[in-house]
């Protein structure tokens, strides 16, 4: 059902935890619909994310994710990691099942809401285009 | 890596027994049972004497008892065949908010031919309200469908005071037994059943059988067109190795039922006071209620049962988060949320079903492993505080 890539950062899952005093931070999702994701930033000067950490509650995808995603935009400039979509993500895990592509959506959305935050803060510019009213891939219209 | 199997509310292994007696109607005695000639004459037999076997040990009459392709099969033959019957009579149907899919999707399917449905409540220990039940019987009730033993928290409904109820109102009342038929003595004439479904693959049994008792008198209206097996209720060829095989199935539960039940209740519980003990801020559902022996379900709070069920799969155990039936939706369940549990917590719900195979090294084997999996996923929830 899942892709070795998935399974390995579920299992081994990186940059887990919180950074004190976060330069950006963003949380997506709520526990009714199953999922919850917090991400952490720290940005320098040059807005370049020095560190991303996570926490999650959420299935083994919801999980991965947010690994892969705090992967991914390590070390990224914060215009770069905004490219960092949902379609990034799974592609990164070599693919998830149709029923958990919410879970990669949640992804995205915790990125942008963590640098949205980052940017408002120090007034910065920057391109978001996804709203975040489905703030977990649509579940919970349903 | 050993597996674990721990899900035997999902499906049984077929025992060795049962598969030696299916043998022959899978190999040489392949002939069709409905055929004439002499050598589709042992295979009608085996058929019947199948048929009897199960029927003795239900009390009821082979006549009674036809056969379908699963318990899914059954409820739906029993609702929608009583519903369709009895449609002049009234088009009201009574069942609960904690049926197996398979009832209350039927139910629902009615419900878009115009049938009204009351879905009872249950309490905390999934169990309906006899009062409820009551007031909600009207005039136009025409079959009432509460299942025996719940399949995901193995909670027992008081089957006989609503069978009661339901004949001294004169209305029909199914049960969903798939989950005791096999575990526990269940004699539908006792308990004023009229219809009682149940699947062979749940008690050690083949996949693609099940059961269903209609008591003499019942009418049934049949939705699948065809010849005229199963008395004329369910068309289709009957498979003689599945029949062969449920009713030897069922012959060896019957047999070693009482001690069966001791030793997988036993497991059970030292499966919960372990865990529970082991693992803070975890509670199991419908504790006080009389269960089935091997079932047992346990919500542990801030963390989502996938992430439980897949980290137990990486040292082989089985277990379900929900029913394999509903592993495919993302919504929690709706009996965890059905016994008022809330619905953050919900998500973090895990079904263990003990079985005849299991041993008291695989339940040691939970224990092991699982305060370590619970906890590695606490520390990455957001839900949790780890300050």
């Amino acid at each position: 059902m899942y892709s070795e890539k998935v399974i390995d950062h579920f299992q081994n899952p990186r940059n887990v935890g919180i950074i004190e005093n976060p330069d950006g931070y963003g949380k997506i999702g709520n526990p009714s619909c199953g999922d919850i994701m917090e991400i952490y930033l720290r940005i320098n000067g040059s807005h370049i994310i020095e560190d991303a950490k996570f926490r999650t509650f959420g299935c083994a995808s919801a999980i991965a994710t947010s690994s892969i995603a705090t992967e991914l935009i390590k070390g990224k400039d914060i215009h770069e990691a905004l490219k960092v979509t949902n379609k990034v993500v799974i592609e990164s895990l070599d693919g998830l099942p149709p029923k958990k592509v919410h879970c990669s959506i949640m992804a995205e959305e915790a990125i942008q809401a963590a640098i949205l935050d980052y940017a408002t803060k120090n007034s910065i510019k920057v391109n978001v285009e996804t709203c975040h009213s489905h703030t977990c891939g649509g579940c919970c219209s349903k | 890596m050993k597996v674990v199997y721990l899900d035997n509310n999902a499906t049984t292994a077929i025992a060795p027994e049962v598969f030696e007696a299916m043998t022959p109607y899978l190999t040489a005695q392949y002939a069709n049972p409905s055929s004439q000639y002499s050598f589709a004459h042992s295979v009608r037999e085996a058929v019947e004497t199948s048929r009897e076997s199960i029927a003795t040990s239900l009390k009821i009459k082979s006549s009674e008892l036809i056969f379908t392709g699963s318990g899914t099969e059954s409820a739906n033959l029993a609702i929608k065949g009583v519903a369709y019957a009895y449609r002049s009579r009234g088009n009201h149907i009574i069942t609960s908010e904690i049926e197996h899919p398979c009832v209350l999707e039927s139910c629902k399917a009615l419900e878009k031919e115009g049938f009204e449905v009351t879905y009872l409540p249950v309490n905390k220990e999934g169990e309906i309200s006899i009062e409820a039940l009551k007031s909600a019987i009207t005039d136009k009730t025409i079959l009432i469908s509460i299942m025996f033993a719940n399949n995901e928290i193995g909670a027992i409904q008081p089957i006989k005071k609503i069978g009661d109820i339901a004949r001294e109102h004169k209305i029909l009342f199914h049960v969903d037994a798939v989950q005791s038929v096999g575990k526990m003595p269940v004699f539908p004439k006792e308990l004023n059943v009229d219809l009682l479904g149940f699947a062979a693959h749940k008690f050690y049994g083949p996949k693609g059988i099940g059961g269903l008792y209609i008591r003499n008198g019942v009418r049934l209206e049949k939705y699948i067109s065809g010849g005229h097996q199963e008395r004329n209720r369910r068309p289709g060829t009957e498979s003689a190795a599945n029949v062969v095989g449920m009713a030897k199935a069922l012959e060896l539960c019957i047999n070693t039922m009482v001690e069966e039940g001791e030793k997988e209740r036993e497991l059970r519980d030292y499966l919960e006071t372990e865990l529970t003990k082991r693992i803070p801020e975890c509670f199991i559902n419908a504790k006080n209620s009389n269960r089935i022996p091997g079932t047992s379900s346990i919500t542990f709070k801030y963390v989502e049962g996938e992430s439980i069920l897949l980290s137990l799969d990486m040292y082989g155990i089985c277990v379900s988060s929900g029913s394999a039936c509903s592993a495919g939706d993302l919504a929690a369940s709706h009996v965890i949320l059905g016994i008022g549990v809330p619905i953050e917590e919900a998500q973090g719900t895990i079904r263990f079903g003990v079985g005849k195979y299991n041993t008291r090294e695989d339940i040691d084997k939970v224990i092991e492993v699982m305060p370590k999996a619970i906890e590695k996923l606490r520390m990455m929830s957001p839900l949790y505080n780890v300050k």
